[in-house]
């Protein structure tokens, strides 16, 4: 039997070249829930350079110890050496549970690291429940179309938590220790190299961390339509943009702007799309919305189904006359 | 070379999915079942591969009830060169498959393992990345496109990021996972399935590979996740604009 710890848990930041990512908050939130449910307490790490400011950011959300692995070795987030060093910290401060918000950046570093503490692992959490000694983990699978209630066996648990399911919690005056984490780049494993990265900054916000998001479908024929219509109306509503797999396959969007089941899962309060049919691995990236618009001159679409207001029409000629009675109101 | 690349059987992902009346598991009456889709445009790759440097071994590998068979053999007839079905029937976890598959690596010494970055049955996007840990070699998760160095000794790889695209470099061995764009998998062939039907499809057990496949997370139940009702039609740019300031105050 393993004897019954406190928990401890350890929850990994995400910040992207020195900006926290505000989803790391889902991760705090679900971390406080767990300790004021348990007691125990809970540590954030950040890895990175020159990460002084992320640190910071995360100061004052009732972390014991903020763990700081500030080295020229992890600039860039690369799995290999991110999981070594999560792992050491995870050994020595004798944690049950890590965690972080489901992302790639956590999708791909966490299962390494599961691996490395021979801990199994589960992702996309959405609810975290104690029971007894133990806990009650419920996740989303099968494109969001089930969800599983799951227990983990072993003294460490590894998971991600679904960002939305974890609101953001405030922010308070008590600050955290925080604690610099040695870091010796020669013990580190170097199987991958960084190479260079291809950002297109878009100027708009993120659809993970957006109020609004206005999504574009394969009505949209290239990317000058998709900027004029689907960019047009979001910089109206000052949304962020997505879109359907079927428009990143066609290069007309950018992979950072796939909604879906294996793309980003969103969550705002108010989801516009433009011209996409509502396929269950469409669905399963924005489904959790607020209000969902629908736009679609098929009357059969099956986005319909779930939509709560619909407009049956062509979005070449609906989405300019909102644009142009949103400039006038 | 040498190739490993893992298939899963899972439910075609146009089929729909239901639970069970005692939320035990799924309801298969009736539901069709197919190489998981990311595992099926690692294969293309390394068909891709062969063609490329002339000369390789494809392995395929699948790890659950006989019924995968069924998979393999489309893995063969797609063009893989040989199968194996580790039998194993009680329910599996990421780790778990990790395990079998580093004991199947152990004996098969691949040079690269070609796998899908996600099962689109359970979602857990953890497989590769684990066996990378249990085997100390590197990964590259999410590509989108793949180039191997000529001698063999590393592999370019381009990342679909939340960011946008990483290219990084991996020595080779490596455990590379594949995304969406990556390549438009083959469709199977009349005359594929006939050569299939000759290629090799060796069967073994965890326990003849030395490993457990037991799991180590328990699925308590499965419910259906909650259904959106469909709301209201307006018939213009108007009434649409007026129900989201003054009804669901959104904008
Ligand atoms: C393994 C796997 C993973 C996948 N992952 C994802 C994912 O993460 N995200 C995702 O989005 N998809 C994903 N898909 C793809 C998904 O199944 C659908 O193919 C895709 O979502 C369809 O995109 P769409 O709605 O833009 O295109 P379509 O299905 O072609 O729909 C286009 C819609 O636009 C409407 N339309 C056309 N012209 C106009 C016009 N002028 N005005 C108004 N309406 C118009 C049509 O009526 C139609 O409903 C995945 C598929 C697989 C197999
Ligand atoms: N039972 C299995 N048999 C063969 N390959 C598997 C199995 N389970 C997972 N995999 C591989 O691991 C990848 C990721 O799966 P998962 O971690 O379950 O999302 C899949 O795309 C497959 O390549």
């Amino acid at each position: 039997m393993n004897q019954p710890r406190l928990t401890n848990l350890l929850v990994i930041a995400e910040h992207d070249s020195g900006q926290l990512k505000l989803a790391t908050l889902a991760s705090v939130a679900c971390a406080q829930r767990v300790c004021a449910a348990t007691g125990g307490q809970f540590d954030i790490l950040v890895l990175g350079e020159g990460i002084g400011p992320v640190a910071e950011a995360l100061n004052g959300y009732g972390a014991a110890n903020l763990l700081v692995a500030d080295d020229a070795s992890l600039n860039h987030p690369l799995a290999d050496r991110y999981a070594a060093v999560i792992e050491t910290q995870a050994k020595t401060r004798n944690s049950t549970m890590v965690l972080g918000t489901a992302s790639t950046f956590s999708k791909d570093v966490l299962p390494r690291l599961a691996a490395l503490l021979d801990a199994s692992m589960l992702s996309d959490v959405t609810s975290v429940v104690p029971d007894g000694d133990d806990f009650t983990f419920e996740r989303v699978m099968f494109a969001g179309n089930v969800i599983a209630t799951v227990k983990m066996d072993g003294a460490i648990k590894v998971f991600t938590v679904r960002a939305a399911a974890f609101s953001a919690p405030p922010k308070s005056d008590q600050k955290s220790a925080v604690v610099a984490v040695n870091v010796d780049a020669s013990t580190l494993p170097k199987t991958a190299e960084f190479v260079s990265r291809d950002e297109k900054p878009s100027g708009r916000p993120d659809a993970t961390e957006a109020r609004i998001v206005v999504s574009g479908g394969r009505a949209l024929k290239n990317s000058e339509d998709f900027e004029r219509l689907v960019g047009g109306l979001a910089d109206k509503l000052g949304a962020a943009v997505g879109s359907s797999r079927a428009l990143v396959d066609a290069g007309i969007t950018p992979n950072t702007l796939q909604i879906g089941q294996t793309g980003k899962v969103v969550a705002p309060d108010l989801y516009i799309g433009l011209g996409i049919s509502g396929a269950i691995q469409h669905l399963a990236g924005m489904k959790d919305t607020k209000i969902i618009v629908a736009i679609n001159q098929d009357a059969e679409a099956p986005i319909f189904e779930i939509a709560d207001y619909g407009l049956i029409g062509d979005v070449y000629q609906i989405v300019p006359e909102m644009i142009a009675k949103l400039e006038k109101a | 070379m040498k190739i490993l690349v893992p298939l899963k059987r899972v439910p075609d992902p146009d089929t729909k999915i239901r639970v069970n009346a005692d939320g035990s598991g799924l309801e298969t009456d009736g539901v069709k079942f197919a190489i998981n889709p990311f595992d099926a445009i690692a294969l293309e790759e390394a068909l891709r591969l062969r063609d490329q440097v002339g000369a390789a071994e494809i392995l395929v590998v699948s790890i659950g009830s006989a019924d995968c068979q069924e998979q393999l053999r489309a893995g063969l007839a797609m063009g893989a060169d040989r199968a194996m079905l580790v039998k194993h029937d009680a329910a599996t976890d990421s780790l778990a498959v990790a395990k079998v598959l580093a004991a199947i690596y152990r004996r098969e010494q691949p040079q690269l393992v070609l796998m899908g970055k996600q099962a689109i049955d359970d979602d857990a996007n953890q497989t590769g990345q684990m066996l990378a840990a249990l085997l100390g070699i590197g990964q590259a998760t999410f590509i989108s496109k793949l180039a191997v160095a000529a001698d063999g000794s590393k592999a370019t790889c381009c990342r679909e990021t939340d960011a946008g695209l990483e290219t990084v470099t991996v020595a080779l061995p490596a455990i590379i996972t594949a995304d969406l764009r990556l390549n438009e998998p083959r469709y199977v062939t009349a005359l594929g399935i006939m050569k299939a039907k000759k290629k090799p499809l060796e069967e073994t057990t965890p326990a003849e590979l030395g490993v457990s496949a037991a799991s180590r997370t328990r699925v308590l139940k499965l419910t259906s996740a909650p259904k959106r009702k469909a709301g209201i039609r307006v018939k213009t740019v108007d009434e649409l604009l007026q129900k989201l300031r003054e009804e669901a105050r959104v904008i």
